[in-house]
């Protein structure tokens, strides 16, 4: 039988419908300029979800990755005020991320944990070390060359620099779940982990693999965090992994596993910021926004289940 | 066999998209009588079972209930009208002790209506001795043998004392004496006016169990008609339509040196110093009850579980335990016993499947090529001639049968040279398991060993070059082809050496 | 050529296993217990004044939330789901009642009002989740976000005081019977009532068997939809009257007082054994979870530690808790496959 309706045409055509929407309704939203700041304020989020978007396929999930973004911040603005120079700063944040990754992986695959606990545990492990590293200080003042590195687009493109890594990010992560072998055992872990293993399919390697990129990523989010703002503090980005769970959901990858595709995480994750961009033009509070979020995510999941539900009645048949 | 059928299909059709898996079906159930259905796979039993059950509602035809049209608009609405069914995959929940499992929803009650825990364990206690096993009801179903899964599936059925008892294919994983046991109960019960409709691919339980057989071919009715007068070769053409060749071709093949060798394996508290060895060109069956520890050592070997002592090398290689990718490098295959957890990733399609057990060959670069996986995919299932529909489509929909095709298929296609296979043939109708037969047995002549577990004797018997019967986790005997017959094989398996 | 070999000893399978079963369902509860007596044991030697009667009474007090709040979200992990929208509802339900207490309404009516305004919450998600098979994650986190915007958008940045809520509702939330305060005695109550229902009851037992398997669950003749909608609609019930406790506890609440408290929830909910997968763990466990979590947040206050870390250390205990209850699963389950086969 053929698909009834796929979720990622979905969201794609609700992607269309909120860029039609707010080209009509707000002069200032379809400008270039505009766009490209919507994109750039997206970046964190976009980054991340490529990562969860594989760790979601293979049924896990990642929810300390806000905490290990306000972790490398909270590096980066330590080891900042204590001297040190940001080249190296910056790669010492994203080797913590690694570790912060490598940890997760290592309980889930080791003890054979569930992600979603061990991550709520490391969630508040990680924040709390961000704590630990800078308390409640704020730290600015970071090389200025950087700072515009983090907001700057990239020379003759309406592209911000975090975005531009964001799609060579994107293409090689597209390319891997759904061309390779590394992807095609990641939906087979999702779907059905025994057989996989049985299949010859290292699992656990795979997994913690995962974890790792996913920590990675976020600690290197944190760092593009904190110099588009220009400021490192522990309690940055809290909260985000909501955020980008919901871009994956929205997306429509399955969190039983095994099922979802990345171009419908990327409509998905540019739904959710065009959303925010004009909701936030047309001067509506927050809260609408978050209403408005909310009910688009129970809608997208909700219209395909109808339509199945009805197409069978339309049909006839009982 | 007078008045109105207790429970009857009439005029059934029931779709699934394009695939027409009942056409236009009947079958009447007398109380008293065991009522066989027949059909090769995919020609629709389990369909018609859930029909029964209330899991499908009939396109366009009627359920009837003592000639009363019914309609079931859930397995509730028909297990309230009397009928129970054990269906072709166990459905048991895991994580809730085996009592619970039979009497999820009626479980006794004491006052207040809260549950009686005592009664519930002592009537699975009492349904487990007329069945003659020893399963603790107080035991997590989760980690059951398949054989101890379906034990528990009939006992629930067995529980409610149904008017109707519906099974669909309860003896595929067990063996010879589980199976008397059961036979005999049933007996007992059709004794008491219970209609019972029974599903096998093993013929020889037809004739022995059941009064009237209906047979089914590609969703189609072909005939029902009393058991007695019928022979063997009149049913296998009523469901395939043809005549069939011998079942048990395996040919005399030369012996190479040896391919598996497995030295003094033990797994704490599975299995014990099991030792054997299988050359190329070989067919070793490993015989023995259920529960025996036959798949558990498989399963080591293959790398699947880890061993405590001793070692397996292939080709005069030692592998290292707990690696199934070291063991296919090594040239293993395993045709695992439980295909929809261990065999298949049921979400996915035929392809991807056979594709699975392929990831680096079918690589061109980095990516993987689509006509490579394809290609794959359509070879082996022509070969090995599997009913479907399109090769994208997900294997969850294939009938039982062609599910356990798909299996070998992914297996096959990594060209082993030491093919270990945990029940090939179960839930495979006597056509393909000729098929698979003759399979086995060519890749034998090309030099592969082949290292079968089976619980169906006639197969051992028919195609083992050795046999090895296990009990209780130990190898008790090694009878050569001459020496194998059924008395010799079951005496070791249930410990009385001869 | 039939080489026979020494004949196995004889086994006694069944018996021998069964004790072993009960033990692994009981560790999780008495690891946790355990847990709890250490951290209290090591607390108290170092301040005595941990034990104290107010020491005692104020955890009682912080846990009772949280743990009414773990025994609705376990009721639904039981069924292998997840209601991520509770803190959300406790926020709402604190502000609205608080509102309308504030302009003199009785604390029975405004109960009962955040009680339904819970169970309002709860009916959607269970609808959504159950009738149209909507995934529960996404569902209740986007529940979890309306609610939230709601919640705002009502508050528009007020917030409400203590001085104008009735002394009734704050005695309600300070005062106690025997010694014991009122809170967690109402927790106590509706945990055990729930727990026991759970246990005891065929329709109980039902949620277990939905959580196990749905499959087998529908098979079987389950009635899964309405019993995931009852899951869903006790849980968001006893949110709304978390809310209302909340209120009393703390008579100075702004909006979405509860934040972020869906994953602390979560937490207490994993820590106390009930897995996330569905089909194992009691309510009960669930509520010391909640009570294990509380106790070493007040654990490190009273201890001093460095507010800085106290959250890092929490965290780590967290995973501590629930890494030694796997590895103490594995080997109980290591020991009954060696007892329960071949001696
Ligand atoms: N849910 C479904 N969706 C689509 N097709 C289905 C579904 N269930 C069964 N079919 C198809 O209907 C046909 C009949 O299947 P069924 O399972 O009834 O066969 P069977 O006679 O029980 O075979 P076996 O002996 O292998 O168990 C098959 O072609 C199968 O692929
Ligand atoms: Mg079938």
């Amino acid at each position: 039988m053929a698909k009834v309706l796929r979720w990622d045409v979905l969201v794609g055509a609700l992607l269309i419908a909120v860029f039609a929407a707010g080209s009509l309704t707000s002069p200032g939203f379809a400008t270039v300029d505009n766009l490209s700041f919507a994109l750039g304020d997206l970046g964190e989020i976009a980054l991340i979800a490529l990562a969860m978007t594989m760790l979601v396929v293979a049924a896990e999930v990642d929810l300390s990755v806000a905490s290990v973004l306000g972790l490398s911040s909270a590096l980066v603005g330590s080891l900042w005020d204590g001297g040190m120079a940001i080249e190296a700063i910056i790669p010492i944040a994203v080797l913590t991320g690694a570790v912060c990754g490598l940890v997760n992986g290592l309980l889930v695959t080791r003890l054979g944990l569930p992600s979603l606990a061990v991550t709520i545990g490391t969630l508040a492990l990680y924040r709390g070390l961000a704590y630990v590293v800078l308390g409640d200080r704020a730290v600015a003042q970071f090389p200025p060359d950087y700072t515009a590195l983090a907001v700057n687009d990239v020379p003759g493109t309406p592209i911000p620099y975090p975005i531009a890594v964001f799609v060579l990010l994107a293409a090689a992560v597209g390319v891997v779940l759904h061309a390779t072998g590394f992807g095609r055992a990641l939906y087979a872990i999702g779907a059905q982990e025994q057989a996989a293993f049985f299949a010859g399919i290292r699992v656990k390697r795979i997994k913690l693999l995962l974890f790792v990129i996913s920590g990675t990523v976020a600690a290197f989010a944190g760092v593009v965090f904190t110099l588009r703002y220009g400021s490192a503090r522990a309690d940055n980005g809290v909260g985000i992994e909501l955020a980008v769970i919901a871009a994956v959901l929205l997306g429509g990858v399955d969190f039983d596993g095994g099922k979802g595709t990345l171009g419908g995480v990327i409509a998905g994750v540019l739904l959710i910021g065009l959303l925010r961009n004009l909701l936030m033009l047309g001067d509506v509070s927050t809260e609408i926004q978050s209403i408005v979020t909310g009910l688009l995510l129970i809608v997208s999941v909700l219209t395909p289940r109808l339509v199945s539900l009805v197409r069978p009645a339309l049909k006839g048949s009982p | 066999m007078s008045g109105a059928p207790t429970l009857a299909l009439a005029n059934v059709s029931k779709s699934f998209g394009a695939v027409r898996a009942l056409r236009d079906v009947s079958l009447e159930l007398f109380a008293g009588e065991a009522h066989a259905l027949a059909g090769e796979n995919g020609a629709g039993k389990s369909t018609l079972v859930k029909t029964l059950a209330g899991v499908h509602r009939p396109d366009t035809g009627q359920v009837l209930l003592n000639g009363e049209p019914v309609v079931f608009t859930g397995p509730a609405d028909a297990q309230q009208a009397g009928v129970a069914v054990i269906y072709q995959e166990p459905t048991l929940f895991p994580d809730l002790s085996v009592a619970e499992n039979i009497f999820m929803g009626r479980q006794p009650r004491r006052t207040l209506g809260r549950i009686d825990r005592k009664e519930m364990h002592g009537q699975a206690r009492r349904l487990f001795e007329r069945l003659g096993v020893a399963l603790d009801p107080e035991q997590p179903s989760r980690g059951l043998s398949i054989a101890d899964q379906q034990l528990v599936e009939i006992a629930k059925a067995l529980s409610r004392e149904a008017r109707v008892l519906v099974m669909d294919e309860p003896t595929a994983a067990l063996s010879g004496n589980e199976v008397a046991r059961l036979f005999s109960v049933v007996e007992a019960l059709r004794e008491h006016g219970c209609a019972i409709l029974f599903i096998s691919h093993r013929l020889d339980e037809i004739f022995s169990l059941c009064q009237r057989v209906t047979t089914l071919r590609d969703g189609a009715w072909i005939a029902s008609e009393p058991v007695a007068g019928l022979t063997h070769d009149d049913l296998v053409r009523r469901m395939v339509g043809r005549e069939l060749g011998t079942l048990y071709p395996k040919e005399a093949a030369e012996l190479g040196e040896v391919a598996l060798q497995v030295d003094r394996l033990t797994r704490e508290g599975v299995f014990t110093d099991v030792s054997f060895q299988v050359r190329r060109g070989e067919i070793v069956a490993l015989a023995g009850l259920v529960g025996a520890g036959r798949s558990e050592v498989a399963r080591a070997v293959f790398g699947v579980d880890r061993w405590d002592a001793g070692s397996v090398s292939v080709a005069g290689r030692p592998l290292p335990a707990g690696s199934p990718t070291a063991a296919m490098g090594a040239g293993l295959a395993l045709v695992p016993e439980d295909r929809r957890q261990q065999g298949l990733v049921m979400e996915l399609s035929i392809e991807r499947n056979i594709g699975l057990t392929g990831l680096g060959s079918l690589r061109r670069g980095v990516t993987i090529s689509r006509t490579a996986e394809r290609d794959r995919a359509k070879d082996w299932a022509v070969r090995l001639q599997l009913k479907f529909a399109r090769l994208s489509d997900g294997v969850g929909v294939l009938s039982g049968g062609n599910q356990q095709k798909v299996v070998l298929a992914k297996w096959l296609a990594t060209k082993p040279s030491v093919l270990i296979v945990d029940e090939p043939t179960r839930g495979i109708d006597v056509g393909t398991k000729a098929e698979v037969h003759r399979l086995l047995s060519e890749l034998a002549g090309q030099g592969i060993a082949v290292l079968m577990i089976s619980s169906d004797l006639p197969e051992v018997l028919g195609m083992a070059d050795r046999v090895l019967v296990m009990h209780e986790g130990r190898l008790t005997a090694e009878l050569s082809r001459a020496d194998a017959t059924e008395e010799s094989v079951m005496n070791a398996a249930t410990g009385r050496a001869a | 050529m039939t080489t026979a070999t020494a004949p196995p000893e004889q086994t006694t399978p069944a018996r021998s296993a069964r004790g072993l079963v009960d033990l692994v369902f009981r560790a999780r509860e008495l690891s946790l217990v355990i847990a709890l007596a250490a951290l209290v044991g090591v607390t108290a030697s170092v301040n005595g004044n941990f034990l104290s009667g107010q020491g005692i009474e104020d955890i009682l007090l912080n846990t009772a939330t949280l743990a009414l709040l773990a025994v609705g979200q376990s009721m639904v992990v039981i069924t292998r789901n997840l209601d991520l929208s509770v803190g959300s509802v406790v926020g709402l339900v604190a502000f609205v009642t608080g509102d309308q207490l504030a302009s003199g309404w009785g604390i029975l009516p405004a109960v009962l009002l955040g009680v339904a305004i819970g169970a309002a919450c709860g009916l959607i998600n269970g609808l959504l989740v159950s009738f149209c098979r909507v995934p529960a994650l996404v569902v209740t986190l986007g529940t979890l976000y309306v609610i939230q915007g709601i919640d705002h958008y009502i508050a528009h940045g007020r917030q409400i005081n203590a001085v104008n809520l009735p002394p009734g509702l704050l005695s309600l939330g300070n005062g106690s019977v025997l010694g014991v305060p009122y809170l967690p005695l109402i927790t106590l109550v509706i945990m055990v009532a729930i727990g026991y229902y759970l246990r005891s009851y065929p329709s109980g037992r039902e949620f277990y068997a939905i959580g196990s398997s749905p499959e087998a669950a529908r098979l079987a003749g389950v009635p899964v939809r309405r019993r995931i909608l009852l899951a869903y609609l006790v849980s968001g019930c006893l949110a709304g009257l978390a809310g209302v406790l909340w209120l009393a506890r703390f008579g100075t609440v702004i909006a979405d007082s509860a934040h972020g408290w869906e994953l602390l929830v979560v937490s207490a909910v994993v820590v106390g054994g009930v897995a996330i997968t569905g089909g194992v763990g009691s309510v009960y466990g669930a509520a010391l979870g909640a009570l294990l979590l509380t106790t070493i947040g007040s654990a490190l206050v009273v201890l001093r530690v460095n507010p800085f870390w106290q959250q890092a250390i929490t965290g780590a205990l967290l995973l501590l808790a629930i890494s030694v209850d796997r590895v103490l699963a594995l080997r109980l389950a290591r020991l009954l496959r060696n007892r329960s086969r071949h001696g």
